[in-house]
């Protein structure tokens, strides 16, 4: 009944694992945006320790924009077979995700020493809400770290080396969306929140 | 995300299925194992889901028989209840723990592993693939975890009733402060800890569900199967899943913080409390009703969740049944979607009576009388479709006109429930129990009922029993509203819900006589489900035998396989798609498959 014969069966179409990963992203958003929102909803009522975050939380964002760059380069790299290239850029791709992870907890160590409790008895929920949020996104990072050793091992697998750029490509765009979506809750932690 | 595969007109499928085409062929050497335990094949998974999900309404209806006997004959004592429950019966009388636990854990299990898991989940692994026209799910190996993740949750679920404090007995919404304290009641320690480490690992298997329904239908229709070729079931089982994906995370953030307040001290839902056994709580700052927000954002969806299959199968099943086209097929799409938009702009209607800001009460009455709209589309399309038909009223038939008429008759109360004003009168009374068990609780178990016939047929290659059907299906029909109806009287008279005993409330004296008739409807009602069950098990092994491919002269793809179709469905091409799923009647023709090419002369419409 609708638009007969005009299937095409030549168009290009968004790989499933791809398409997966967006809607996998979009579950994790919808994860997040929870959260934030119930921090605004908190916040606006009585009972809200406020205080600024220290300083290394800037440092650890620079780490997570270089971080996907590095990303960005490797899958350059891979697209243009220079594997040994390939390799050294996840290395350090990954290597820059564990160093961002390790600020992130510098950082709460630098508030619990300004006397800001994260958890336990005598917390204030915002200082939790921080630590909530930010622990599930370093767990986030640190799924992509997995990944990306993942991708490390099987770029050594000579036998079954594949050019295939998908699986690399998956990597790197869910790598792209924990660096964007700590961006977003750097902003909202610092101005909105 | 590519909004061109999701809502062209025109797509082919190409190369997309071909990576699958390999489980088409052979599997000679499955063992019992990779067979029926840890499959990949999506009609096995699909029976586990139902399985499990049976195993799981049992239960669950066993306990609301035992919480019934206790609102019908709250003096009586009944010896046997002491063999089967123990120290919770003591004397034959089951104790007020005994009760909470029973009605959370009857709800928690009916609302999720039964309607959730059982339903969409079994609907959406048989028919998927199969009505879309591919070999399997995108990734059939995430579909089994999620199937076992499932699994997990169901034992830790069942383990928690085994457990010496009990299961949690909060309320199948956990509200803390009784959620989150371990002190406020024996329900809250251990059996709470298993009630969330569950709903943890089940929300894990929805999104693995979930993600692979989305992806199929999305990228693996087989070629001409065009979004508007789809049949309603999978519309519908798409929107659903796209309901859950993006609820469910909200749902897993309002059980984290929920987690940290029960066991790392944080005061996100507590503050201001004070224990009798153990005096004035520390927390302070926190708020309960964030948790309410939290949950409800997801809980609204989740009961379109469990509907929406329900709606999708019973348009199937009426227009193949009515062999007409079904009216509106472009509405029905259109509703669905509008369901699922404004399904997630109403969740504080369940909070007016929180010391909600009136004014943005009045926004959310407004958003939920629109869902009004939609759904009075799908039920004047149903009817339409029914108006005139030339109707056969095989068992599916039967419950999927049952599912419309119940669908009718909870709606009407939704619209009452959604005024914030009558609200505060009919909030948390046996109305609301009366609304949901209606619209959502039988509404949905006949849309299952009607999938069960109606697909049988494909799942066994024979026939369920058609006299114990029909039997099944009046007295649970009449039963049904024999035991909801009388509760909006109740629910009108101010009788509230989750109460053990109203025996010291004069004013609710005069329902005991009532409520002791819908106990004894209930003791009817399940022991009738156990006819199904027996209908089920023994028409596995001993039902008629199907003995040609289409049985019910079907429009869809799955009654183009083979009458037992292997691991890949189709032994060889997978079939190419020329028309959407309902011609019926059309040209004088009783029907058309969606395998037959258009002719030249054929009318349009
Ligand atoms: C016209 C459509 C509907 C409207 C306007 C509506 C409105 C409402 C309102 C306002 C409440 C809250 C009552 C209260 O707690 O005081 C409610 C409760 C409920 N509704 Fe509906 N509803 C509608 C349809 C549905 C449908 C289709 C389903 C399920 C498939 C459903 C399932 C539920 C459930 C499960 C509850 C109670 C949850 C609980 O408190 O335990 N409703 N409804
Ligand atoms: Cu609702």
């Amino acid at each position: 009944m609708y638009m007969e014969n005009t299937v095409s069966t030549e168009r290009k179409r968004i790989h499933p694992h791809k398409f997966t990963l967006w809607v996998a992203m979009g579950s994790i958003v919808m994860m997040f945006a929870g959260l934030t929102s119930a921090y605004i909803v908190k916040r606006n009522q009585s009972n809200w320790l406020e205080f600024g975050l220290p300083a290394v939380f800037w440092y650890s964002t620079a780490v997570i924009i270089i971080s996907s760059v590095t990303m960005h380069l490797a899958v350059k790299a891979f697209k243009a077979k220079e594997m040994a290239r390939y390799r050294k850029l996840i290395t350090l791709t990954a290597g820059l995700g564990l160093l961002f992870a390790g600020l992130q907890f510098i950082g709460f160590s630098a508030l619990h020493k300004n006397g800001v409790q994260l958890f336990g008895i005598g917390s204030n929920p915002s200082a939790s809400f921080l630590g909530i949020i930010t622990g599930l996104h370093v767990l986030h990072v640190l799924g992509g770290v997995v990944a990306l050793i993942v991708s490390f091992a099987r770029a050594f697998r000579v036998r079954t080396r594949s050019y295939a750029a998908t699986p690399v490509e998956v990597v790197a765009t869910y790598w792209h969306f924990v660096d964007i979506l700590w961006i977003y809750l750097f902003i909202f932690f610092n101005w909105i929140g | 995300m590519s909004n061109e595969a999701v809502l062209h007109g025109n797509v082919g499928v190409g190369h997309s299925h071909d990576a699958h085409a390999d489980h088409g062929h052979g599997h000679h050497h499955e063992t019992f194992i990779t067979k029926y335990v840890f499959s990949q094949d999506h009609k096995m998974i699909g029976k586990q889901f139902l399985i499990t999900g049976m195993v799981w309404a049992i239960l669950g209806g066993l306990m609301s028989v035992l919480f019934r006997l206790q609102l019908g004959y709250p003096d009586s004592s009944f010896p046997w209840l002491e063999d089967i429950l123990g120290k919770w019966a003591k004397g034959g009388h089951i104790s007020a723990e005994a009760y909470y636990a029973l009605v959370t854990t009857h709800g928690t299990v009916l609302v999720f592993f039964v309607l959730t898991a059982g339903l969409s989940g079994t609907f959406s692994n048989f028919l998927i693939p199969l009505q879309v026209g591919a070999r399997d799910m995108a990734s059939p190996l995430m579909n089994m975890l999620s199937y076992w993740f499932f699994f997990m949750a169901s034992v830790v679920m069942l383990s928690s009733l085994f457990v010496e404090t009990g299961p949690f007995s909060g309320g199948w919404t956990a509200y803390p402060p009784l959620s989150a304290l371990g002190d406020a009641s024996d329900g809250s320690k251990t059996g709470m800890d298993l009630w969330l480490v569950a709903m943890a690992l089940f929300v894990v298997s929805q999104l693995l569900a979930g993600l692979n329904y989305i992806a199929t239908i999305l990228n693996m229709r087989t070629k001409g199967m065009s979004m508007t070729r789809l049949p309603l079931t999978i519309w519908a089982l798409f929107f659903t899943a796209v309901l859950g994906v993006l609820s469910f995370p909200v749902l897993f953030s309002g059980f984290i913080l929920l987690i940290f307040d029960r066991n790392f001290g944080t005061s996100f839902y507590l503050s201001d409390i004070f224990i009798a056994s153990v005096g004035a709580l520390p927390n302070e700052g926190g708020s309960a009703i964030l948790y309410q927000h939290l949950f409800w954002f997801l809980g609204h969806p989740e009961v379109y969740i469990i509907l929406l299959p329900a709606m999708g199968m019973a348009s199937e099943i009426i227009s193949t049944n009515a062999r007409k086209p079904i009216f509106g097929y472009m509405a029905m799409v259109g509703s669905l979607f509008a369901i699922v938009v404004l399904g997630f702009l109403v969740w504080a209607h369940h909070m007016f009576v929180t010391g909600l800001n009136p004014f943005l009460g009045s926004i959310f009455v407004l958003m939920t009388l629109l869902i009004a709209v939609p759904s009075a589309i799908k039920v004047f399309n149903w009817l339409t479709t029914l108006w005139r038909g030339n109707i056969r009223f095989t068992p599916g038939m039967l419950f999927a006109i049952g599912f419309v008429s119940l669908f009718i008759s909870g709606g009407l109360t939704g619209i009452w429930l959604g005024n914030s004003a009558l609200d505060i009168h009919l909030h948390d009374t046996y109305f609301v129990i009366a609304h949901f068990h209606i619209v959502m609780g039988v509404a949905s178990m006949f849309g299952m009922f009607a999938g069960v016939y109606h697909w049988f047929p494909k799942m066994y290659g024979r026939y369920m029993n058609h006299t114990l059907a029909y039997t099944h299906f009046w007295l649970t029909l009449i039963g049904a509203y024999l035991i909801f109806w009388p509760m909006h009287y109740e629910g009108l008279a101010g009788m509230p819900r989750r109460y053990y005993d109203y025996g010291n409330w004069e004013s609710f004296k005069q329902f005991l006589e009532l409520n002791r008739f819908i106990s004894t409807v209930v003791i009817i009602v399940f022991c009738v489900q156990l006819l199904f069950l027996f209908n089920f098990f023994y028409s596995i092994f001993k039902g008629r035998k199907v003995t040609t491919l289409n049985p019910w002269g079907s429009n869809t793809l799955e009654w183009t396989t083979p009458i037992r179709p292997g691991h890949g469905n189709w032994p060889g091409e997978i079939p190419e798609v020329h028309r959407w799923a309902y011609d019926y009647g059309k040209d004088g023709q009783d029907f058309i498959p969606q395998t037959t090419p258009v002719g030249d002369n054929e009318s349009h419409h």
